[in-house]
């Protein structure tokens, strides 16, 4: 494989362990050992996968309820998330999160959210915590279409321009929140606009095209980091699943979806990768095996670790 | 020992912990140049500059996430809100966010934040600038609440409060602003979770918070000259609530009245009451337990029904009377 496909190599294999995590969990779920509230980002891929490709490891990201496949694109090990998912002491969380609560603060995850919009002030907040502490990194604020529409998105854009903080607004239009579409929520439907409000550079990207998520993203990241201020890119996406497991999905057609699925991110990356000679089918089938494999001990690891002790119920709740 | 107002000694507290630890900062609307509405943080700008004092747009609910994040990452803000009233803004950032994030992430967030936030009737200032939100707060596992009722008291528990790496909620009356009181020279903190008997007493006990604690003060020297002896506690932190101490005082005087502004049911009093009734202090009882408090209306702006809705000396006495009768 050529060195100048790293980050294309570094992203397929992001964007095929969310793919095969995410249907892993599907699977589980059929079996009927997933409880609670899980929200799938199949389709979605390229956006985390390729912003979290943009940023270096001290940069942090906050996150939303479809948040696995960001904390998968920052470095998060998938064992550990199945063992989460199923309420596990070796867990995350140690099972007191669950799906919408999966985080790693050393690896600059500051967590997926359950609140629409709620991790939006706390990336400003860690941009601005950065600041006061010298430091350089920046942050990506994950959240989705219709988190754009919280009086936070509104508040936090404008504060972090007026103070020029080192975060990047990375909203993944995924055309629903939950079941109404953008354009019967947002009186602009092109969100980038938005950010001409807040005097910062607003850009709208084919988000189904991991490359150029990673491009517009780089950009934006660099301006961050060199104290220029903050940036809102609107990822142009599309869950292939309903919002959760079980949604009928009765306010989109099946040729909308066939049509999204058309534009599926990660054979679109295969093809480039191959047409353009940077990998062998067999090379990319080889990460898709490994991948299998990987989440196969996962499950495993995950199904035989042991619950949480009762005294974990009291624990965690203050810092001594 | 020295005298300062209230508001001076949450003032030096900032301006000290400021010093001690370059990773402290300020955060709130009108806290820069013009030193806050209550002019608590007035002069810290001048010598800190705009980056340790920073001043915000009106935007209570970014200020609180804001803190939030920053405090993720390391940084330590004490933020400021106008007013009590207006966390109704910021609730999802301090409640479900702040207060939560280091459960649900098994234990391996810590939120070293204060939300400084004056609040209290009797100001002509209505409903929406009056109000005492404290047992909506006290009611979410994750934040701590702490409430001086003296200068001193104010300085050594908000250098505490700077140096937990938790979530604080400290809530200042804005009436206790100008109130003078003696400070010790020289460093000093005060523990969260323990309160202090600021009137020693044989007949009643008065568990009173924040500005009450001076109303009961007066009411029980009243008592005194009726023959009346009456210990006035003062928790202080509200949580933790030093349920010792409480339990203690009751076993010793055998009676129990709680006094706070905020309205009474599902109060901050409940709660007390609730715990000794829980308790062994509960075979002590000799009467049943009075709680006086705001009267259960939104806060009124005209200074006749104001005064009506507030506790006063007069409604401290009354209580106390009652459960000694």
């Amino acid at each position: 494989m050529k060195t100048a496909g790293a980050p294309d190599r570094r992203i397929y294999e992001t964007m095929v362990s969310i793919r095969s995590f995410e249907t892993k969990l599907q699977e589980l779920s059929r079996k009927g050992v997933l409880r609670g509230s899980v929200h799938f980002c199949i389709g979605q891929e390229a956006v985390a996968a390729g912003v979290c490709a943009a940023l270096s490891p001290g940069d942090y990201i906050t996150s939303t309820h479809r948040g696995h496949g960001h904390a998968i694109a920052k470095g998060a090990r998938m064992d550990l998330m199945i063992a989460e998912l199923l309420g596990k002491a070796t867990g995350y969380c140690k099972g007191k999160g669950g799906s919408m609560h999966i985080a790693d603060l050393d690896l600059g995850h500051l967590g997926a959210n359950g609140i629409v919009g709620g991790g939006i002030p706390i990336a400003a907040g860690a941009a601005l915590g950065i600041r006061q502490l010298g430091l350089q990194n920046v942050v990506a604020a994950f959240f989705g279409d219709g988190a754009a529409n919280q009086g936070v998105f509104h508040e936090t854009l404008n504060l972090a321009a007026l103070w020029k903080l080192p975060v990047v607004f990375v909203c993944e239009n995924n055309q629903f929140g939950m079941t109404t579409p953008l354009s019967e929520a947002s009186s602009q439907p092109d969100l980038a606009k938005r950010a001409i409000a807040y005097d910062m550079p607003g850009t709208r990207v084919d988000g189904m095209d991991a490359r150029e998520v990673f491009r517009v993203t780089s950009d934006a990241v660099g301006r961050a980091r060199a104290g220029k201020g903050p940036s809102l890119l609107v990822m142009d996406t599309y869950r292939f699943e309903g919002h959760y497991i079980g949604d009928p999905v009765v306010y989109r057609t099946r040729e909308e979806v066939e049509d999204w699925k058309a534009k599926d991110p990660i054979l679109r990356l295969r093809k480039q990768m191959v047409g353009e000679g940077l990998a062998t089918e067999a090379e990319l089938d080889g990460i898709h095996g490994e991948i299998a494999r990987k989440l196969d001990e996962g499950v495993a690891f995950a199904q035989s670790s042991p619950d949480p002790d009762p005294s974990e119920l009291f624990t965690d709740v203050y810092s001594e | 020992m020295k005298e300062l107002t209230l508001s001076q000694a949450v003032n030096e507290a900032l301006v000290e912990e400021m010093e001690r630890d370059p990773r402290v900062f300020l955060i709130g609307e009108d806290i820069g140049l013009h030193g806050g509405a209550f002019a608590v943080t007035k002069g810290i700008f001048q010598r800190f500059g705009p980056e340790r004092v920073r001043n915000t747009p009106i935007s209570e609910a970014a200020i609180a996430g804001a803190a939030v994040g920053a405090a993720l990452v390391g940084a330590r803000p004490v933020a400021e809100l106008m007013y009590t009233d207006f966390i109704t803004i910021a609730m999802d950032q301090v409640v479900n966010q702040g207060a939560k994030v280091k459960y649900m992430f098994g234990g391996k967030a810590r939120v070293p934040m204060v939300l400084r936030m004056p609040f209290g009737a009797g100001r002509a200032n209505a409903g929406q600038h009056s109000q005492s939100l404290e047992a909506w707060l006290c009611h979410v596992p994750g934040l701590k609440v702490v409430m001086p009722s003296t200068p001193a008291d104010a300085k050594g528990l908000l250098k505490s409060a700077i140096r937990e790496d938790n979530l604080i909620i400290f809530l200042e009356n804005k009436h206790l602003y100008s109130q003078k009181g003696p400070v010790p020279e020289g460093e000093y903190t005060i523990p969260l979770g323990a309160a202090e008997i600021k009137r020693a007493g044989g007949d009643v006990t008065v568990v009173a918070t924040g500005r009450q604690v001076t109303i009961a003060l007066g009411a029980a020297e009243k008592l005194s000259k009726e023959g009346i002896d009456a210990e006035v506690l003062d928790p202080r932190t509200l949580w933790p609530l030093d349920r010792e101490a409480i339990i203690a005082s009751v076993k010793k005087t055998g009676r129990l009245v709680t006094v706070h502004e905020a309205v009474k049911r599902f109060g901050f009093g409940a709660e007390v009451a609730a715990i000794v009734a829980e308790s062994e202090a509960f075979d002590y009882l000799d009467a049943p337990i009075r709680r006086v408090a705001g009267a259960e209306v939104p806060v009124p702006f005209s200074k006749f029904l104001e005064d009506l809705f507030l506790p006063d000396e007069q409604k401290i006495i009354a209580a106390c009377k009652a459960v000694l009768a």
